[in-house]
Protein backbone atom coordinates (compact mmCIF):
# COMPACT_ATOMS: atom_id res chain seq x y z
CA UNK A 1 0.00 0.00 0.00
CA UNK A 2 2.96 2.36 -0.45
CA UNK A 3 5.87 2.71 -2.66
CA UNK A 4 9.00 0.78 -3.01
CA UNK A 5 10.59 2.71 -0.45
CA UNK A 6 7.64 2.15 2.10
CA UNK A 7 6.92 5.43 2.00
CA UNK A 8 3.55 7.26 2.43
CA UNK A 9 2.13 9.23 -0.99
CA UNK A 10 0.90 12.93 -0.27
CA UNK A 11 -1.99 14.43 -2.63
CA UNK A 12 -1.30 17.89 -4.00
CA UNK A 13 -3.74 19.06 -1.37
CA UNK A 14 -1.39 18.03 1.16
CA UNK A 15 -0.01 21.74 1.80
CA UNK A 16 -4.01 22.67 2.14
CA UNK A 17 -4.87 20.05 4.48
CA UNK A 18 -2.27 21.12 7.10
CA UNK A 19 -2.93 24.61 6.77
CA UNK A 20 -6.50 24.00 7.55
CA UNK A 21 -5.58 22.20 10.96
CA UNK A 22 -6.48 18.64 9.62
CA UNK A 23 -5.88 15.50 11.58
CA UNK A 24 -3.31 13.33 8.61
CA UNK A 25 -3.86 9.48 9.01
CA UNK A 26 -2.50 6.85 6.86
CA UNK A 27 -5.13 5.54 4.55
CA UNK A 28 -4.56 3.43 1.31
CA UNK A 29 -0.91 4.27 1.01
CA UNK A 30 -1.20 8.03 1.49
CA UNK A 31 -1.38 10.46 4.36
CA UNK A 32 -4.57 11.81 4.36
CA UNK A 33 -7.36 14.12 6.40
CA UNK A 34 -9.33 12.19 8.79
CA UNK A 35 -11.08 15.08 10.00
CA UNK A 36 -10.32 18.85 10.26
CA UNK A 37 -12.91 20.27 12.99
CA UNK A 38 -15.13 17.34 14.13
CA UNK A 39 -16.68 14.25 12.27
CA UNK A 40 -20.09 15.52 13.28
CA UNK A 41 -19.61 18.74 12.74
CA UNK A 42 -18.49 18.02 8.96
CA UNK A 43 -21.10 15.50 8.94
CA UNK A 44 -23.34 17.93 9.30
CA UNK A 45 -22.34 20.37 7.19
CA UNK A 46 -22.76 17.52 4.18
CA UNK A 47 -26.55 16.85 5.22
CA UNK A 48 -27.64 20.84 5.58
CA UNK A 49 -24.90 22.84 3.26
CA UNK A 50 -22.05 21.03 1.43
CA UNK A 51 -18.69 19.59 2.18
CA UNK A 52 -15.58 19.72 0.39
CA UNK A 53 -13.51 16.32 0.20
CA UNK A 54 -10.07 15.87 -1.16
CA UNK A 55 -10.31 12.38 -2.90
CA UNK A 56 -7.27 12.19 -4.70
CA UNK A 57 -5.86 9.29 -3.38
CA UNK A 58 -8.06 7.05 -5.36
CA UNK A 59 -6.33 5.61 -8.41
CA UNK A 60 -7.60 6.80 -11.86
CA UNK A 61 -6.74 4.77 -14.72
CA UNK A 62 -7.70 6.42 -18.81
CA UNK A 63 -8.84 3.35 -20.89
CA UNK A 64 -8.94 4.08 -24.44
CA UNK A 65 -10.29 2.30 -27.55
CA UNK A 66 -13.07 1.06 -29.76
CA UNK A 67 -13.24 -2.53 -27.59
CA UNK A 68 -12.79 -1.10 -23.93
CA UNK A 69 -16.31 -1.88 -23.72
CA UNK A 70 -16.56 -5.37 -24.33
CA UNK A 71 -13.32 -5.96 -22.59
CA UNK A 72 -14.40 -4.28 -19.83
CA UNK A 73 -17.86 -6.59 -19.15
CA UNK A 74 -15.94 -9.60 -19.32
CA UNK A 75 -14.09 -8.65 -15.87
CA UNK A 76 -17.13 -6.98 -13.88
CA UNK A 77 -20.64 -7.60 -12.95
CA UNK A 78 -22.17 -4.67 -14.90
CA UNK A 79 -23.11 -3.91 -17.83
CA UNK A 80 -20.05 -0.94 -19.65
CA UNK A 81 -20.74 -1.09 -23.25
CA UNK A 82 -24.43 0.22 -23.43
CA UNK A 83 -23.03 3.10 -21.42
CA UNK A 84 -23.36 6.26 -23.63
CA UNK A 85 -21.25 9.21 -23.51
CA UNK A 86 -21.78 10.82 -20.72
CA UNK A 87 -22.98 8.63 -18.21
CA UNK A 88 -21.55 7.19 -15.01
CA UNK A 89 -22.01 3.87 -13.90
CA UNK A 90 -20.74 1.64 -10.59
CA UNK A 91 -19.17 -1.64 -11.11
CA UNK A 92 -17.56 -4.36 -9.38
CA UNK A 93 -14.32 -6.47 -10.77
CA UNK A 94 -14.53 -10.05 -10.11
CA UNK A 95 -12.21 -12.80 -8.87
CA UNK A 96 -12.83 -16.48 -10.36
CA UNK A 97 -14.96 -17.29 -7.35
CA UNK A 98 -17.31 -14.24 -7.73
CA UNK A 99 -15.26 -12.52 -5.06
CA UNK A 100 -14.66 -8.50 -5.58
CA UNK A 101 -11.11 -7.49 -6.54
CA UNK A 102 -12.79 -3.86 -6.11
CA UNK A 103 -15.59 -1.79 -6.57
CA UNK A 104 -14.91 0.83 -8.87
CA UNK A 105 -17.00 3.96 -11.54
CA UNK A 106 -16.70 3.50 -14.72
CA UNK A 107 -16.99 7.41 -16.35
CA UNK A 108 -17.56 7.12 -20.25
CA UNK A 109 -16.29 10.43 -21.24
CA UNK A 110 -16.42 9.74 -25.32
CA UNK A 111 -17.31 7.50 -27.48
CA UNK A 112 -13.99 5.45 -27.07
CA UNK A 113 -12.60 7.09 -24.14
CA UNK A 114 -13.64 6.29 -20.30
CA UNK A 115 -12.29 6.75 -16.93
CA UNK A 116 -12.10 4.23 -14.44
CA UNK A 117 -11.79 5.22 -10.62
CA UNK A 118 -10.68 2.81 -8.07
CA UNK A 119 -10.34 2.07 -4.01
CA UNK A 120 -6.93 3.83 -2.97
CA UNK A 121 -6.18 0.75 -1.11
CA UNK A 122 -6.41 -1.23 -4.53
CA UNK A 123 -5.14 0.78 -7.12
CA UNK A 124 -1.82 -1.21 -7.42
CA UNK A 125 -3.75 -4.31 -7.28
CA UNK A 126 -6.39 -3.04 -9.90
CA UNK A 127 -3.57 -1.53 -12.26
CA UNK A 128 -1.33 -5.20 -12.43
CA UNK A 129 -5.28 -6.90 -13.05
CA UNK A 130 -5.79 -4.64 -15.50
CA UNK A 131 -2.60 -4.46 -16.75
CA UNK A 132 -2.34 -8.20 -17.36
CA UNK A 133 -5.85 -8.86 -17.94
CA UNK A 134 -5.58 -5.88 -21.72
CA UNK A 135 -6.73 -7.76 -24.25
CA UNK A 136 -8.00 -5.95 -28.06
CA UNK A 137 -7.50 -2.43 -29.13
CA UNK A 138 -7.52 -1.63 -25.35
CA UNK A 139 -4.84 1.38 -24.32
CA UNK A 140 -4.71 1.61 -20.58
CA UNK A 141 -3.17 5.09 -18.81
CA UNK A 142 -2.20 4.97 -14.97
CA UNK A 143 -3.53 8.92 -14.11
CA UNK A 144 -2.37 8.37 -10.60
CA UNK A 145 -0.02 11.70 -9.39
CA UNK A 146 -1.43 13.21 -12.63
CA UNK A 147 -5.11 14.05 -11.61
CA UNK A 148 -6.50 14.87 -8.67
CA UNK A 149 -10.11 14.72 -6.85
CA UNK A 150 -12.35 16.97 -5.35
CA UNK A 151 -15.84 16.31 -3.96
CA UNK A 152 -18.16 18.86 -2.96
CA UNK A 153 -21.30 17.08 -1.39
CA UNK A 154 -24.32 18.17 0.06
CA UNK A 155 -27.72 20.16 -0.86
CA UNK A 156 -25.91 23.51 -2.26
CA UNK A 157 -23.46 21.83 -4.28
CA UNK A 158 -24.91 23.24 -7.30
CA UNK A 159 -24.64 26.34 -6.15
CA UNK A 160 -21.47 26.73 -4.97
CA UNK A 161 -19.52 25.01 -7.17
CA UNK A 162 -21.44 26.66 -10.70
CA UNK A 163 -19.55 29.85 -10.51
CA UNK A 164 -16.41 27.72 -10.82
CA UNK A 165 -17.04 25.83 -14.31
CA UNK A 166 -18.12 26.26 -17.58
CA UNK A 167 -20.67 23.17 -18.07
CA UNK A 168 -24.05 24.17 -16.35
CA UNK A 169 -24.98 21.75 -13.86
CA UNK A 170 -28.11 22.00 -12.87
CA UNK A 171 -29.39 19.88 -15.69
CA UNK A 172 -26.79 17.43 -15.06
CA UNK A 173 -28.41 13.77 -13.69
CA UNK A 174 -27.40 11.59 -11.23
CA UNK A 175 -24.65 9.59 -12.26
CA UNK A 176 -23.96 12.13 -15.66
CA UNK A 177 -20.48 13.35 -16.39
CA UNK A 178 -19.07 15.72 -18.98
CA UNK A 179 -15.90 17.25 -20.09
CA UNK A 180 -15.63 21.40 -18.86
CA UNK A 181 -13.19 23.70 -18.05
CA UNK A 182 -12.68 25.73 -15.25
CA UNK A 183 -14.25 29.19 -15.29
CA UNK A 184 -11.43 31.96 -16.53
CA UNK A 185 -8.71 29.10 -17.70
CA UNK A 186 -8.31 26.58 -20.08
CA UNK A 187 -8.01 23.67 -17.30
CA UNK A 188 -10.16 20.63 -18.54
CA UNK A 189 -11.75 19.26 -16.03
CA UNK A 190 -14.12 16.04 -15.79
CA UNK A 191 -17.12 16.97 -13.49
CA UNK A 192 -19.78 14.17 -12.86
CA UNK A 193 -22.63 14.24 -10.82
CA UNK A 194 -21.47 11.52 -8.33
CA UNK A 195 -20.28 10.80 -4.87
CA UNK A 196 -20.31 8.52 -1.32
CA UNK A 197 -22.62 10.93 1.21
CA UNK A 198 -26.13 9.84 -0.27
CA UNK A 199 -26.33 13.83 -0.93
CA UNK A 200 -26.30 15.66 -4.24
CA UNK A 201 -23.29 16.79 -5.11
CA UNK A 202 -20.31 16.75 -7.84
CA UNK A 203 -16.63 14.92 -8.03
CA UNK A 204 -14.09 17.35 -10.45
CA UNK A 205 -11.29 15.28 -11.42
CA UNK A 206 -8.64 18.14 -12.20
CA UNK A 207 -5.17 18.42 -13.20
CA UNK A 208 -2.87 18.22 -9.73
CA UNK A 209 -1.26 21.28 -10.16
CA UNK A 210 -4.72 22.97 -10.69
CA UNK A 211 -6.26 21.07 -7.36
CA UNK A 212 -5.35 23.80 -4.92
CA UNK A 213 -6.19 27.13 -6.37
CA UNK A 214 -9.86 25.02 -7.27
CA UNK A 215 -10.16 23.95 -3.50
CA UNK A 216 -8.63 27.23 -1.91
CA UNK A 217 -11.09 28.99 -4.63
CA UNK A 218 -13.71 27.16 -3.30
CA UNK A 219 -13.36 27.48 0.53
CA UNK A 220 -12.50 31.23 -0.18
CA UNK A 221 -15.78 31.94 -1.66
CA UNK A 222 -18.15 29.91 0.72
CA UNK A 223 -16.93 29.05 3.79
CA UNK A 224 -18.34 31.73 5.49
CA UNK A 225 -21.84 30.38 4.40
CA UNK A 226 -20.79 27.05 5.54
CA UNK A 227 -19.06 24.87 3.40
CA UNK A 228 -16.72 22.78 5.54
CA UNK A 229 -13.39 20.96 4.85
CA UNK A 230 -14.25 17.00 5.34
CA UNK A 231 -12.11 14.10 6.17
CA UNK A 232 -12.40 10.43 6.15
CA UNK A 233 -14.00 10.33 9.02
CA UNK A 234 -17.48 11.94 8.07
CA UNK A 235 -16.92 10.22 4.66
CA UNK A 236 -17.45 6.87 6.85
CA UNK A 237 -20.49 8.02 8.55
CA UNK A 238 -22.06 9.45 5.61
CA UNK A 239 -21.62 6.66 3.24
CA UNK A 240 -22.22 4.10 6.07
CA UNK A 241 -25.39 6.32 6.47
CA UNK A 242 -26.62 5.95 2.57
CA UNK A 243 -26.19 2.21 2.97
CA UNK A 244 -22.83 2.48 0.57
CA UNK A 245 -20.55 -0.45 0.31
CA UNK A 246 -16.70 -0.04 1.39
CA UNK A 247 -14.26 -2.15 -0.06
CA UNK A 248 -12.78 -4.14 2.56
CA UNK A 249 -15.69 -4.15 4.71
CA UNK A 250 -18.88 -4.65 3.11
CA UNK A 251 -17.36 -6.78 0.10
CA UNK A 252 -13.58 -8.28 -0.32
CA UNK A 253 -12.11 -11.35 -2.21
CA UNK A 254 -13.88 -13.77 -0.01
CA UNK A 255 -17.87 -11.84 0.06
CA UNK A 256 -19.05 -11.19 -3.40
CA UNK A 257 -21.21 -9.12 -4.18
CA UNK A 258 -24.51 -11.07 -4.29
CA UNK A 259 -23.83 -11.45 -0.49
CA UNK A 260 -23.19 -7.64 -0.50
CA UNK A 261 -26.48 -6.75 -1.67
CA UNK A 262 -25.20 -5.53 -5.10
CA UNK A 263 -27.35 -8.22 -6.77
CA UNK A 264 -29.12 -5.57 -8.72
CA UNK A 265 -25.51 -4.65 -10.23
CA UNK A 266 -25.02 -8.20 -11.23
CA UNK A 267 -26.02 -9.03 -15.00
CA UNK A 268 -26.51 -12.33 -15.71
CA UNK A 269 -27.88 -11.65 -18.96
CA UNK A 270 -24.11 -10.94 -20.02
CA UNK A 271 -22.86 -14.15 -22.01
CA UNK A 272 -19.54 -14.14 -19.81
CA UNK A 273 -17.82 -12.69 -17.69
CA UNK A 274 -15.22 -13.29 -14.88
CA UNK A 275 -16.73 -15.09 -11.73
CA UNK A 276 -20.68 -15.36 -13.68
CA UNK A 277 -20.18 -19.34 -12.76
CA UNK A 278 -19.59 -18.99 -9.28
CA UNK A 279 -22.01 -16.09 -8.67
CA UNK A 280 -25.00 -17.79 -10.67
CA UNK A 281 -24.28 -21.23 -8.67
CA UNK A 282 -24.47 -19.10 -5.20
CA UNK A 283 -27.06 -17.33 -6.43
CA UNK A 284 -28.96 -20.66 -7.14
CA UNK A 285 -28.02 -22.14 -3.66
CA UNK A 286 -29.52 -19.29 -1.71
CA UNK A 287 -27.74 -20.25 1.45
CA UNK A 288 -25.26 -17.74 1.34
CA UNK A 289 -24.37 -15.09 4.48
CA UNK A 290 -24.86 -11.63 3.48
CA UNK A 291 -24.77 -8.42 4.13
CA UNK A 292 -27.53 -6.97 5.95
CA UNK A 293 -27.86 -3.66 8.19
CA UNK A 294 -27.77 -2.81 12.33
CA UNK A 295 -29.36 -0.72 14.15
CA UNK A 296 -28.49 -0.82 17.66
CA UNK A 297 -31.29 -0.84 20.39
CA UNK A 298 -28.24 1.16 23.18
CA UNK A 299 -26.12 3.42 23.08
CA UNK A 300 -23.26 0.96 22.52
CA UNK A 301 -21.66 1.19 19.30
CA UNK A 302 -21.18 -1.82 17.04
CA UNK A 303 -17.48 -2.10 15.51
CA UNK A 304 -16.25 -4.21 13.01
CA UNK A 305 -15.15 -7.56 13.69
CA UNK A 306 -17.84 -7.49 16.81
CA UNK A 307 -19.43 -11.37 16.94
CA UNK A 308 -23.01 -10.90 16.01
CA UNK A 309 -25.68 -13.32 17.24
CA UNK A 310 -29.25 -15.24 17.22
CA UNK A 311 -30.87 -16.84 20.14
CA UNK A 312 -27.28 -16.75 21.72
CA UNK A 313 -25.95 -18.55 18.86
CA UNK A 314 -23.26 -17.18 16.38
CA UNK A 315 -24.58 -15.68 13.40
CA UNK A 316 -21.93 -13.54 12.12
CA UNK A 317 -20.07 -10.77 12.06
CA UNK A 318 -20.23 -6.59 11.96
CA UNK A 319 -18.32 -5.34 9.36
CA UNK A 320 -18.92 -1.70 9.91
CA UNK A 321 -19.94 0.45 12.43
CA UNK A 322 -20.62 3.65 14.22
CA UNK A 323 -22.94 6.47 14.94
CA UNK A 324 -25.25 7.50 12.79
CA UNK A 325 -26.03 11.11 13.62
CA UNK A 326 -29.07 11.87 10.71
CA UNK A 327 -30.23 8.61 12.00
CA UNK A 328 -30.15 9.35 16.02
CA UNK A 329 -28.87 5.77 16.86
CA UNK A 330 -25.54 3.32 16.03
CA UNK A 331 -25.66 1.58 12.70
CA UNK A 332 -23.53 -1.11 11.70
CA UNK A 333 -23.87 -3.41 8.60
CA UNK A 334 -22.52 -7.21 9.70
CA UNK A 335 -22.15 -10.09 7.28
CA UNK A 336 -25.19 -12.88 8.37
CA UNK A 337 -26.75 -16.29 8.02
CA UNK A 338 -28.90 -15.96 5.60
CA UNK A 339 -31.90 -17.66 9.19
CA UNK A 340 -30.87 -14.33 10.56
CA UNK A 341 -31.29 -11.75 7.68
CA UNK A 342 -34.86 -10.92 7.36
CA UNK A 343 -35.83 -7.28 8.15
CA UNK A 344 -36.87 -6.75 11.56
CA UNK A 345 -35.04 -10.03 13.07
CA UNK A 346 -33.67 -9.15 16.66
CA UNK A 347 -30.34 -10.10 17.03
CA UNK A 348 -27.61 -9.41 19.55
CA UNK A 349 -23.41 -7.48 19.31
CA UNK A 350 -21.40 -8.86 21.48
CA UNK A 351 -19.81 -5.76 23.04
CA UNK A 352 -16.64 -6.83 25.34
CA UNK A 353 -18.61 -9.79 26.38
CA UNK A 354 -21.93 -8.39 27.06
CA UNK A 355 -24.83 -8.65 24.37
CA UNK A 356 -26.46 -5.53 22.91
CA UNK A 357 -30.01 -5.62 21.28
CA UNK A 358 -30.14 -5.03 17.62
CA UNK A 359 -32.49 -5.01 14.68
CA UNK A 360 -32.28 -6.11 11.24
CA UNK A 361 -33.41 -3.00 9.20
CA UNK A 362 -33.08 -2.22 5.56
CA UNK A 363 -30.54 0.10 3.64
CA UNK A 364 -30.24 2.74 3.38
CA UNK A 365 -30.73 3.89 7.09
CA UNK A 366 -30.99 7.64 5.57
CA UNK A 367 -32.28 8.90 2.43
CA UNK A 368 -32.27 12.69 1.63
CA UNK A 369 -35.39 14.76 1.61
CA UNK A 370 -36.67 15.25 -2.03
CA UNK A 371 -36.16 18.63 -3.37
CA UNK B 1 -0.45 24.44 26.24
CA UNK B 2 -0.18 24.74 30.45
CA UNK B 3 -1.91 21.83 31.92
CA UNK B 4 -4.01 22.35 34.98
CA UNK B 5 -1.94 22.64 38.16
CA UNK B 6 -3.60 20.64 41.04
CA UNK B 7 -4.03 17.46 38.94
CA UNK B 8 -1.89 14.21 38.76
CA UNK B 9 -1.34 13.03 34.97
CA UNK B 10 -0.74 9.02 33.55
CA UNK B 11 1.12 8.68 30.35
CA UNK B 12 -2.16 7.43 29.77
CA UNK B 13 -3.31 10.49 28.95
CA UNK B 14 -5.74 10.42 32.23
CA UNK B 15 -5.55 12.84 35.10
CA UNK B 16 -6.22 12.65 38.63
CA UNK B 17 -7.74 14.98 41.41
CA UNK B 18 -6.90 13.73 45.11
CA UNK B 19 -9.02 14.98 48.05
CA UNK B 20 -7.81 12.98 51.18
CA UNK B 21 -7.55 9.68 49.99
CA UNK B 22 -10.71 9.66 47.38
CA UNK B 23 -9.56 10.69 43.63
CA UNK B 24 -11.45 11.89 41.00
CA UNK B 25 -10.46 10.73 37.63
CA UNK B 26 -11.59 11.86 34.03
CA UNK B 27 -9.35 12.22 30.57
CA UNK B 28 -7.60 15.36 29.64
CA UNK B 29 -7.32 17.88 27.21
CA UNK B 30 -5.60 16.45 25.25
CA UNK B 31 -7.18 12.83 24.94
CA UNK B 32 -10.44 14.06 24.13
CA UNK B 33 -9.21 16.55 21.49
CA UNK B 34 -7.61 13.45 19.71
CA UNK B 35 -10.34 11.23 20.29
CA UNK B 36 -12.59 13.63 18.75
CA UNK B 37 -16.52 13.52 19.04
CA UNK B 38 -17.04 11.07 22.34
CA UNK B 39 -20.26 9.08 21.41
CA UNK B 40 -20.10 6.74 24.40
CA UNK B 41 -18.22 6.30 27.24
CA UNK B 42 -18.40 2.76 29.41
CA UNK B 43 -17.23 3.07 33.05
CA UNK B 44 -16.63 0.56 35.96
CA UNK B 45 -19.44 0.10 38.67
CA UNK B 46 -19.53 1.25 41.82
CA UNK B 47 -18.36 -1.31 43.96
CA UNK B 48 -15.87 -2.89 41.84
CA UNK B 49 -12.07 -2.87 42.90
CA UNK B 50 -9.47 -1.27 40.58
CA UNK B 51 -6.17 -2.00 39.56
CA UNK B 52 -3.77 0.70 39.28
CA UNK B 53 -2.76 1.19 35.22
CA UNK B 54 -6.28 -2.18 34.51
CA UNK B 55 -8.43 -1.37 31.54
CA UNK B 56 -11.57 -0.72 33.72
CA UNK B 57 -13.49 0.64 30.74
CA UNK B 58 -13.48 2.50 27.24
CA UNK B 59 -14.56 5.70 25.68
CA UNK B 60 -15.54 5.54 22.10
CA UNK B 61 -15.73 8.70 19.78
CA UNK B 62 -17.38 8.22 15.84
CA UNK B 63 -14.56 6.09 14.47
CA UNK B 64 -12.76 4.49 17.17
CA UNK B 65 -12.33 2.81 20.73
CA UNK B 66 -9.77 3.94 23.12
CA UNK B 67 -9.53 2.02 26.51
CA UNK B 68 -9.63 3.52 29.97
CA UNK B 69 -6.44 3.02 31.86
CA UNK B 70 -7.14 3.82 35.41
CA UNK B 71 -4.47 6.11 36.89
CA UNK B 72 -5.03 4.72 40.15
CA UNK B 73 -6.41 1.59 41.62
CA UNK B 74 -8.91 0.95 44.72
CA UNK B 75 -12.70 1.00 45.06
CA UNK B 76 -15.05 2.62 43.12
CA UNK B 77 -17.43 5.21 44.87
CA UNK B 78 -19.14 7.21 42.41
CA UNK B 79 -19.52 7.38 38.43
CA UNK B 80 -20.57 10.55 36.11
CA UNK B 81 -24.06 9.76 35.50
CA UNK B 82 -24.20 13.01 33.79
CA UNK B 83 -21.59 11.68 30.50
CA UNK B 84 -24.10 8.40 29.82
CA UNK B 85 -26.96 10.65 28.31
CA UNK B 86 -24.55 13.43 27.06
CA UNK B 87 -20.82 11.53 26.46
CA UNK B 88 -20.39 14.74 24.45
CA UNK B 89 -19.26 16.75 27.76
CA UNK B 90 -16.27 15.23 28.49
CA UNK B 91 -14.95 16.84 24.76
CA UNK B 92 -16.69 20.22 26.43
CA UNK B 93 -15.18 19.98 29.98
CA UNK B 94 -12.77 17.19 30.48
CA UNK B 95 -11.57 18.85 33.48
CA UNK B 96 -15.05 19.54 34.84
CA UNK B 97 -18.63 17.97 34.26
CA UNK B 98 -16.91 15.46 31.92
CA UNK B 99 -15.17 13.46 34.95
CA UNK B 100 -15.66 10.14 34.62
CA UNK B 101 -15.78 8.21 38.24
CA UNK B 102 -14.36 8.50 41.94
CA UNK B 103 -11.68 5.92 43.05
CA UNK B 104 -11.12 5.54 47.14
CA UNK B 105 -7.67 4.92 47.26
CA UNK B 106 -6.40 1.07 48.27
CA UNK B 107 -2.84 3.26 48.85
CA UNK B 108 -1.98 6.51 49.24
CA UNK B 109 1.76 5.90 47.64
CA UNK B 110 0.39 5.10 44.10
CA UNK B 111 0.32 8.57 43.07
CA UNK B 112 4.13 8.84 42.91
CA UNK B 113 3.08 6.55 39.91
CA UNK B 114 2.01 9.69 38.23
CA UNK B 115 3.03 13.26 36.72
CA UNK B 116 3.10 16.31 37.03
CA UNK B 117 1.43 19.28 35.05
CA UNK B 118 5.27 19.97 33.95
CA UNK B 119 5.85 16.38 33.38
CA UNK B 120 2.73 15.52 31.27
CA UNK B 121 3.75 18.66 29.17
CA UNK B 122 6.46 17.29 28.14
CA UNK B 123 5.31 13.78 27.38
CA UNK B 124 2.18 15.40 24.84
CA UNK B 125 4.55 17.98 23.66
CA UNK B 126 7.28 15.14 22.38
CA UNK B 127 4.07 13.35 21.55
Amino acid sequence: MTDASGVLRRTALYDAHLALGARIVPFGGFEMPVQYSSILKEHDAVRKRAGLFDLSHMGQFLLDGPDVGSWAESLTINKVANMKPGQARYNVFTNDRGGAHDDVIFYRLAEDRWLLVVNAGNADKMWAHVSAERSGDVRLTDLRGERALIAIQGPRSVEWLQPFVDAELAPMKYYSCTETTVRGTRETVVVARTGYTGEDGFEVFVPSDDATALWDGLLAAHRGAGLEPCGLGARDVLRLEAGMPLYGHEMDEEVTPLQAGLAWAIKFDKPAFRGKEALAAQRDAGDYARIVGLVMEGRVPARAGYPVLAGGARAGEIRSGSLGPSVGKNIATALVAPAAAADGTALTVEVRGTEHAAVVTPMPFYRRPKG
Amino acid sequence: MAQPAGLLYSKEHEWVKLDGDVATVGITDYAQSSLGDIVYVELPRIGAALTQFGGIGVVESVKAVSDIFTPVGGEVTETNGAIEGDPALVNRDPYGAGWLYKVKLDDVGQTTELMSPEQYEKLIVEA
